[in-house]
């Protein structure tokens, strides 16, 4: 009885204090959105241009879907990761300037930090859905856009934003430094785009790199948008969803663990 | 006696891998004082105070902070202190309001009450002004008395300040001061700070510690020390100067020399 006291009230406490800091991000962001539109640029030039060209050659074969259809979940994938992997980066630059210190010496579970920083990860990708669909509907690409569909994107989007940021806190709480961690972000960011289904399908890989593929958790992030997007059909998407809540949870907790040993 | 301190250090020791960083010190801070730490770099004062505010954990020793052990009860002594590093702590991107009110809600302090505990540390720091304005946009001194706020947002007994004035011109320094003082006057609140300013551990200070090579050199007034040295009329630099054998212009590696410099151009 004790014990589900506790852990009711931890419960509590983690949810409020992740809320609280995953909040305050959003204020930084209104203070000065102009991140926001320079973000936007990536996805928009992928599908603007690499997309526009690989559908005109018509050399990836993509079943009943146009290859445009096909790649707007997956840049909508890699902007979502491309903005969690770096957020390592950023305790390791809360930690140079001592923000870290003084929110580590609160009474806030080490979870909560990495929540809050996990949803504001996933608020950065939220909006970056919001611009990769607005501009999908400019170039005329067909998207399911249901009530429904939308609900299972936010929480495939805050997954996925959770799961990447959370990675970036372990290796940055490995590396400790900021030039080790560039160096290390760039080394496995472009990798885990080009060995997920995110730009061509994983059949057409050859059989190693489809093994990597299938360990690869962005592969389950494309699968479930494209699913929810563009197919419309949803046989794969619960176990989509369970293998990225589960990686999720495992990541939260390492790094909770794992990334307060930034300030030794 | 033992109610009468606040802060109580038993041969706490921190050792990484083969060097002995902290080497079994001992020390008490009374309720209400104004203690400061004093040491070349590498002596251990870092790695002393992250031990008592709960970042790092002792290899071996105690020390309980209101009669709280820092180990066992880590997360009853958070809520006992306000720490400010030496780093620049506030968030530029956010207004001196949302810091402090980030800061109230995550001491748990009722969101009702956030608004008014917020407004009264900017008055109490005569920020009132500049309430809606991003920090970044604040001077070297502006910047250190919000931190200031920041860590006393819940009240805390005790109040630790790693180098509270490094980089900042006499002006600011003397009000960064101005509101420390306040602070023990107005809320009792016990001050530990360390330092490299020798004339600001003599004139601030109750009682200071000097540590050297991870042990307590001394511990004393600021009299009383000088007066331990034997040389007639010394000073404090003179006593550091006796006890630790060390020149205040060296000392320090590479990682200390840049952060050092690092918030001194930050502070401007």
């Amino acid at each position: 009885m004790r014990n589900i006291k506790f852990a009711a009230t931890y419960f509590i406490q983690m949810s409020k204090k992740s809320w609280i800091l995953a909040e305050s991000e959003v204020r930084k962001l209104l203070h000065d959105p102009t991140e926001l539109v320079t973000r936007a640029i990536q996805p928009i030039l992928w599908l603007g241009i690499f997309g526009e060209a690989l559908s005109k050659v018509r050399a990836i074969p993509t079943g009943d879907y146009s290859y445009m259809q096909f790649i707007t979940p997956g840049i909508l994938t890699q902007s979502v990761v491309f903005i969690a992997i770096f957020y390592g980066l950023n305790i390791i630059w809360e930690r140079d300037m001592g923000l870290l210190q003084k929110l580590l010496v609160t009474p806030t579970p080490r979870l909560s930090l990495v929540l809050g920083k996990m949803g504001s990860a996933g608020i950065r990708g939220l909006a970056q859905a919001v611009i990769v669909f607005l501009f999908a509907l400019v170039l005329g690409v067909p998207l399911i856009l249901t009530p429904q569909s939308i609900f299972w994107v936010v929480i495939i989007v805050l997954l996925g934003a959770g799961f990447f940021t959370g990675l970036s806190m372990i290796i940055a709480s490995i590396v400790k430094t900021r030039e080790r961690f560039m160096g290390i972000g760039q080394v496995i960011t472009l990798p885990l785009f080009f060995a997920s289904s995110a730009i061509y399908p994983i059949t057409i890989m050859p059989l190693w790199l489809q093994y990597v593929a299938y360990l690869n958790p962005l592969s389950y992030m494309v699968d479930a948008l494209r699913s929810l997007l563009v197919s419309g059909s949803l046989a794969n998407l619960s176990m989509d969803l369970a293998i990225l809540a589960g990686v999720t949870i495992a990541v939260s907790v390492t790094s909770a663990y794992m990334y307060p040993k930034v300030v030794v | 006696m033992q109610d009468d301190n606040l802060i109580s250090v038993h041969a706490l020791k921190k050792q990484f891998s083969d060097v002995t960083a902290v080497d079994g010190i001992s020390f008490n801070v009374k309720h209400g004082n104004v203690f400061a730490f004093l040491g070349p770099n590498g002596a251990g004062k870092s790695t002393t105070i992250k031990m008592l505010i709960t970042l790092l954990a002792p290899t071996s020793g105690s020390a309980t902070i209101d009669g709280l052990d820092i180990v066992r009860d880590s997360a009853e002594v958070r809520r006992r202190i306000g720490y400010v590093p030496q780093l620049i702590s506030v968030d530029g991107t956010l207004t001196a309001y949302e810091n402090l009110v980030l800061m109230a809600r995550l001491y748990d302090i009722p969101a009702h009450a956030c608004d008014a505990r917020a407004k009264e540390i900017l008055s109490f720091l005569e920020l009132e002004d500049h309430r809606e304005s991003l920090v970044r946009t604040f001077s070297g001194g502006m910047i250190r008395r919000l931190e200031i706020g920041q860590a006393m947002v819940h009240r805390p007994k005790a109040l630790f300040l790693d180098e509270p004035t490094s980089g900042l011109d006499p002006v600011a320094r003397q009000h960064v001061w101005e509101n420390i003082l306040e602070l023990r006057k107005t809320y009792g609140t016990t001050i530990f700070f360390s330092t490299h300013q020798m004339e600001e551990a003599d004139g601030m200070s109750d009682e200071v510690a000097i540590m050297n090579m991870g042990k307590v050199a001394i511990i004393g007034s600021p009299d009383e020390i000088k007066a331990k040295t034997g040389i007639p009329d010394a000073n404090l630099e003179d006593a550091f100067i006796f006890f630790t054998g060390a020149n205040l212009k060296e000392g320090g590696n590479f990682r200390d020399t840049r952060r050092s410099r690092q918030v001194e151009h930050r502070l401007g």
